[in-house]
């Protein structure tokens, strides 16, 4: 059996990837702030509360999107049993509890001037809330005391099986028939959707997306990194033992 | 496919009888569920009618804490003499296993929760005008759910060193919407019951939420046995 990728037994470099990515994100940032708190024009109802919301559906979306991964790697390391696949997973679902947390303290800062109440059962509040339980859980799965290779097909299974819910927190404000959370983007329907945005609101919005995405990789890529040198010193641990003992 | 059957039969015969000789688990659960009623009957006042409204939490309050007893115990004391190892070589296809453990786990809760729940109702004073076979309906389906995904993930952390610690925590948010399921259609069953067109749509997420994970856990159990 295969489970050591040899392309880890070498210690890594950082990649040409890493390094466009890390350079384009510095600029991307500062435009994205630009965008959001001086370009765009200060909501009517809300007040200056509203900029916040860019930051928080962004960061929404990347934690979906970071638990995606998870689940396609998990599946994955479980066909191919390549130990850079079970890295990927680890580190993406560790990038999505950061993102879930950004999304659960963002919510209730604009939700105390928008409902006038920091948190309320509403379905997607609570789905989220279940969801960043549910990856803590798989982060301390993560950390179990057993050997790499059983720890990385029970955190697999784990993720293959926690992210069957993410669905389900995903169209629960479509089940539920949420009034608190409204439906920004387009897929919503027709009573308050996606054309209710200002254009220059769009635009900041789907910057923030696009930048909050390239964010991700470049944390990915550098999570990627402290893993292999970690695997790496393990390595090198055991060997030194064996030298000792022998 | 017979063979599957067979010996899960087999598995869930052996838990159960080594069960009916030592009666430890169900003995625990039941004292457990018995405890947790005597001390919702002192913190809400059973002789106030508002106290009807915590009712069918109260159901799925007993459930949940009783059978994590039960689950922790399923996989741990297999890993003694090394029995899961002979179960992994032994000829047999590994969801066998876990089915025959699915079955033995729910019969015990089910045979706790035949006790208790009369019991919580006496206690409480509480009397039942509901449908009562969709009130067994709701039951099963939503223990066998919690007890479908909770015996996988026995399995998972049995290889851990504090399982007990851990099983809660993986099993809660993953359960959770299930049981807000089962809470809510338990409540409309019980107490309002101009809403049964809502339960029932409740009972078809129960419905689809069991047959998505029991497939599931059935399918990647193999992984979590492998040596």
């Amino acid at each position: 059996m295969k489970l050591i990728n040899d392309d880890l037994t070498v210690i890594p470099r950082d990649s040409m990837l890493h390094k466009v990515l890390f350079y384009l994100s510095i600029p991307m940032v500062l435009v994205a702030l630009y965008l959001a708190f001086i370009y765009t024009p200060i909501e009517a109802k809300m007040g200056v509360v509203q900029k916040i919301f860019y930051f928080h559906v962004a960061s929404a979306w990347v934690a979906f999107f970071a638990f995606f991964v998870v689940a396609v790697f998990s599946i994955m390391y479980l066909i191919k049993r390549k130990r850079i696949y079970d890295v990927i997973a680890g580190v993406s679902a560790e990038i999505g509890v950061v993102y879930t947390a950004i999304v659960l303290t963002t919510g209730p800062i604009w939700g105390r001037s928008a409902w006038n109440a920091w948190w309320s059962w509403e379905p997607r509040l609570t789905t989220t809330l279940i969801l960043f339980f549910m990856y803590i859980a798989y982060i301390m799965i993560r950390h179990m005391d057993v050997a790499w290779e059983k720890r990385a097909r029970f955190a697999s299974v784990f993720g293959i099986i926690s992210f069957i819910n993410v669905p389900i927190v995903f169209m629960s404000i479509r089940w539920w028939n949420s009034t608190l959370h409204p439906v920004v983007l387009g897929e919503g329907g027709a009573n308050e959707s996606g054309g209710g945005l200002e254009p220059s609101m769009l635009f900041a919005l789907i910057f923030t997306v696009f930048m909050m995405t390239v964010l991700y990789f470049v944390l990915l890529q550098k999570g990627m990194y402290i893993e292999r040198l970690k695997i790496q010193a393990d390595r090198l641990k055991e060997k030194f033992q064996e030298k000792l003992a022998s | 496919m017979n063979n599957l059957f067979k010996a899960a039969f087999i598995i869930a015969g052996k838990d159960l009888y080594s069960e009916w000789k030592t009666k430890q688990v169900v003995t625990t659960m039941l004292i457990f569920s018995g405890l947790v009623i005597v001390t919702f009957s002192f913190a809400f006042d059973p002789s106030n009618n508002a106290v009807r409204a915590i009712i069918p939490g109260l159901i799925w309050v007993i459930t949940i804490f009783s059978a994590i007893l039960g689950l922790n115990r399923s996989f741990l004391s297999e890993t003694k003499n090394d029995n899961l190892y002979g179960m992994i070589v032994s000829p047999t296809d590994p969801s066998s296993i876990y089915l025959g453990k699915v079955i033995a786990n729910f019969v015990f809760v089910l045979i706790v929760q035949l006790i208790s729940i009369p019991v919580l109702f006496l206690l409480f004073d509480f009397r039942f005008l509901g449908n009562l076979p969709m009130f067994l309906v709701v039951i099963l389906l939503g223990t066998f759910g919690f007890i479908s995904v909770g015996t996988f993930l026995a399995g998972l952390t049995a290889n851990s060193k504090s399982s007990e610690m851990l099983l809660p925590i993986l099993l809660f948010p993953i359960v959770s919407p299930l049981i807000i399921a089962a809470v809510q259609a338990t409540r409309i069953l019980l107490v309002d019951f101009e809403q049964l067109a809502s339960a029932i749509s409740w009972m078809q997420l129960m419905g689809a939420y069991n047959l998505v994970f029991f497939v599931l856990c059935l399918i990647l159990f193999e992984y979590v046995l492998e040596v």
